[in-house]
């Protein structure tokens, strides 16, 4: 489904990805690891098509098509979906009416018919009965006044609603107490199908104790540098990325060759 | 004389005015209007009232003073229809009041009249308003008004009485012969304990060409205890010219609620004044101009706190896109002894161009001790990560920021007092958006 191949990306004139390559076939979860200031955070950006990140050299496929030649609302109809780490607050625009124009725009996109306002509630409704959503979430404006744990939900919800085939999860983690992350593992767990793919971005394994990986690859330094089955995560958990540091950056090498 | 001055104050047009059917001291209000305009002229490029808005664009063109066919000019009713509103009506055209496109038949503590139609007595009680003494060249326009206005609505109010179907003020602006200037006074009083809604509708009809220059003057005068909520929707033809000025003077306890869309015309200057003369008056303005080509509006609101206890709530937004450009000026006044005050204006735009200029300025002046004062401007540009939030579920670049712009707006738009407004309200703003679609 994915194919990301030697990728490097530069934000504001410095180089922050340094050579990524990635695979992600679908009914695959991939969980990505690693210190602040790896690149984590970059991926999902390139990946969903925001601004300001310069690819330098590289390639990224999708579904056998050249990403990074379409706009970022051609993705999200594509089936693209990033999650993000800070959801925008979005004043005088109401949830419900900017996701039903979000999902429409993609129907339209795709050549599929649009919903009706019933058709939309409908479904609405179903999914927030599987993720134990409030309705008032829906007639508040985007994200305007959300907690960050509503927020991070509202993403969930946001992908249940528009079910992509490739969903970036970018720190949905951070901030959320153990009952929220719960109920988000729980959006994504009922998500995973043979279809769909799942790339989750993390800093800490607890969240994986929860959504299950198939692979976990460790970023460092703008590479992945390690990729192994659900394990690494605990190995990572219990030694840090320090470990990791250590097995891979240069001067770590050489100094543990000169020893 | 400027040839600009003399193309709007021609002689034959003052001669037209001083018709001696009138008052003697109107006419003498009109004359001594017309010989201050001609002492101190037209605002000048030093005329810090006018820096942003250059009267050039006008003396290029040759005015004709009035529309001699006004009265039988066609018109497209469906250009100022407002779906639920259906009480009375009174519609002028080029500045000349049209019988068959009005309804006076109105409730019982409403009266209505016209200007031109007026008799003497009926006159009497808009003395003090209609033979206002404006100062300063800044002021040239209304004493332009007052020298040739020889038409206009006049609206009275009952003391306690309680209007129930908003009044629908019309002025059109209608393609002539000639390249004209039109004048229009409205007169409003609402007496104590009365109310009423207003909505003052500004539309432009024919294709295009010489739309001409409109300048009307609105009075309002209310009473102890009196509510006027006022919608102004301005939405001329776009190569329409339009100078107005609103006043409104509150006894105490008086309330007046002001939304304004600003969304027609080529030029487009708004002087808008509120004097809260009464202890415990309030007025909440709110507004929002939508510009795009080279559109140029000016707004200047002046708000005065002279009694204490009063309250304004003053709330603009402002968009420009291409070319365009726009102004706010915020001035709020607290006289000495004006304990009590509560004043906050907040103006806030959005440049979508970098060939846009929006120019913001608050202006609080303070001569009391215990008021409350706050005061924000901002010109920005629309949020990149929210633009790119709403792309990234789907949505297209044009349809994320007419979203955001029209939200943007919406602050402005909430808590329409008068029902059924906001659509035809949003309606008029989207026109003024970029379309879906249309090639940038």
């Amino acid at each position: 489904m994915l194919r990301i191949d030697d990728l490097h990306v530069r934000v504001a004139g410095k180089e922050i990805l340094k050579g990524l390559t990635l695979r992600v076939n679908a009914d695959e979860v991939h969980a990505i690891m690693g210190p602040n200031g790896a690149g984590k955070s970059t991926l999902g950006n390139v990946l969903a098509g925001r601004e300001g990140y310069e690819v330098v050299q590289g390639s990224i496929e999708y579904g056998g098509r050249d990403l990074l030649a379409l706009e970022p609302e051609e993705r999200a109809a594509e089936g693209v979906f990033l999650a993000f780490q800070y959801p925008v607050e979005i004043p005088g625009v109401n949830n419900t009416y900017f996701l039903r124009a979000a999902l429409n725009a993609q129907r339209r996109h795709r050549g599929e018919p649009e919903l009706d306002s019933m058709q939309f509630l409908k479904r609405v409704r179903e999914k927030l009965a599987v993720l134990h959503l409030k309705d008032e979430l829906l007639h508040r404006a985007v994200n305007e006044g959300f907690s960050g744990g509503e927020k991070k939900r509202n993403e969930i919800f946001q992908m249940a609603l528009l079910e992509p085939r490739l969903a970036i999860l970018d720190e949905t983690d951070s901030g959320l107490d153990i009952d929220a992350l719960k109920m988000v593992a729980d959006g994504v767990n009922a998500m995973r199908s043979p279809e769909r793919a799942f790339i989750v971005i993390t800093h800490y394994q607890r969240l994986l104790d929860y959504i299950v990986p198939d692979f976990v690859h460790v970023l460092a330094d703008g590479r992945i540098v390690e990729s192994g089955d659900a394990t690494l995560a605990h190995k990572l958990e219990e030694h840090g990325y320090a470990w990791i540091a250590e097995r891979h950056v240069p001067g770590g090498v050489a100094a543990g060759a000169a020893r | 004389m400027t040839v600009l001055l003399e193309s709007l104050l021609g002689r034959e047009a003052l001669g037209a005015a001083l018709a001696p059917s009138q008052p003697a001291w109107l006419a003498e209000a009109r004359q001594a209007a017309a010989a201050a305009l001609a002492r101190e002229g037209l605002p000048r490029a030093g005329t810090e009232a006018w820096k942003y808005t250059s009267l050039r664009a006008l003396e290029q063109r040759g005015f004709a003073a009035g529309d001699p066919g006004a009265s039988s000019r066609a018109v497209d009713a469906a250009s100022f229809a407002l779906p639920g509103i259906d009480g009375p009506r009174l519609v002028f055209v080029n500045g000349t009041w049209r019988d068959d496109f009005s309804r006076v038949e109105c409730e019982r503590g409403l009266s209505l009249a016209t200007l031109a139609t007026a008799h003497e007595d009926q006159l009497e009680p808009w003395r003090a308003a209609l033979a206002r003494e404006y100062r300063g060249a800044e002021a040239a326009f209304a004493r332009l008004n007052t020298a040739l206005a020889v038409d206009g609505p006049l609206v009275r109010v009952a003391p306690g009485a309680r209007i129930a179907a908003p009044l629908h003020l019309v002025f059109v602006g209608a393609q002539a012969e000639r390249d004209i200037v039109w004048h229009a006074r409205t007169l409003v009083e609402l007496g104590d304990g009365a109310s009423l809604q207003v909505i003052e509708h500004h539309v432009g009809a024919g294709a295009s060409g010489a739309a001409g220059l409109g300048n009307l003057v609105l009075q309002c005068r209310l009473g102890r205890g009196a509510r006027l909520d006022l919608v102004q929707v301005q939405t001329a033809a776009a190569d329409a010219s339009l100078i107005r000025r609103s006043e409104h003077a509150l006894a105490d306890d008086a309330i007046l609620t002001t939304h304004a869309l600003e969304a027609g015309a080529q030029l487009n200057r708004h002087d808008f004044e509120v004097v809260l003369a009464g202890r415990g008056a309030r007025v909440v303005s709110r507004g929002v101009f939508a510009l795009r080509g080279r559109q140029h509006t000016d707004v200047h609101m002046d708000v005065r706190h002279d009694a204490r206890d009063t309250a304004s709530d003053v709330l603009w937004r402002g968009v420009a896109d291409q070319r365009a450009r726009g102004v706010f000026h915020g001035a709020i006044t607290v006289a000495a002894g004006a304990d009590g005050a509560d004043a906050n204006l907040s103006s806030k735009n959005l440049l979508l161009s970098p060939h846009a200029e929006i120019d913001t300025q608050p202006v609080l002046e303070i001569h009391a001790d215990e008021v409350r004062a706050a005061h924000g401007a901002t010109v920005g540009q629309l949020d990149e990560r929210a633009l790119f939030y709403l792309r990234s579920r789907g949505l297209s670049a044009d349809a994320a920021r007419n979203l955001l712009i029209t939200a943007f707006c919406g602050a402005a738009l909430a808590d329409l007092p008068v029902h059924g407004l906001r659509e035809p309200l949003d309606a008029a703003l989207a026109a003024r958006l970029p379309r879906i679609g249309e090639a940038a």
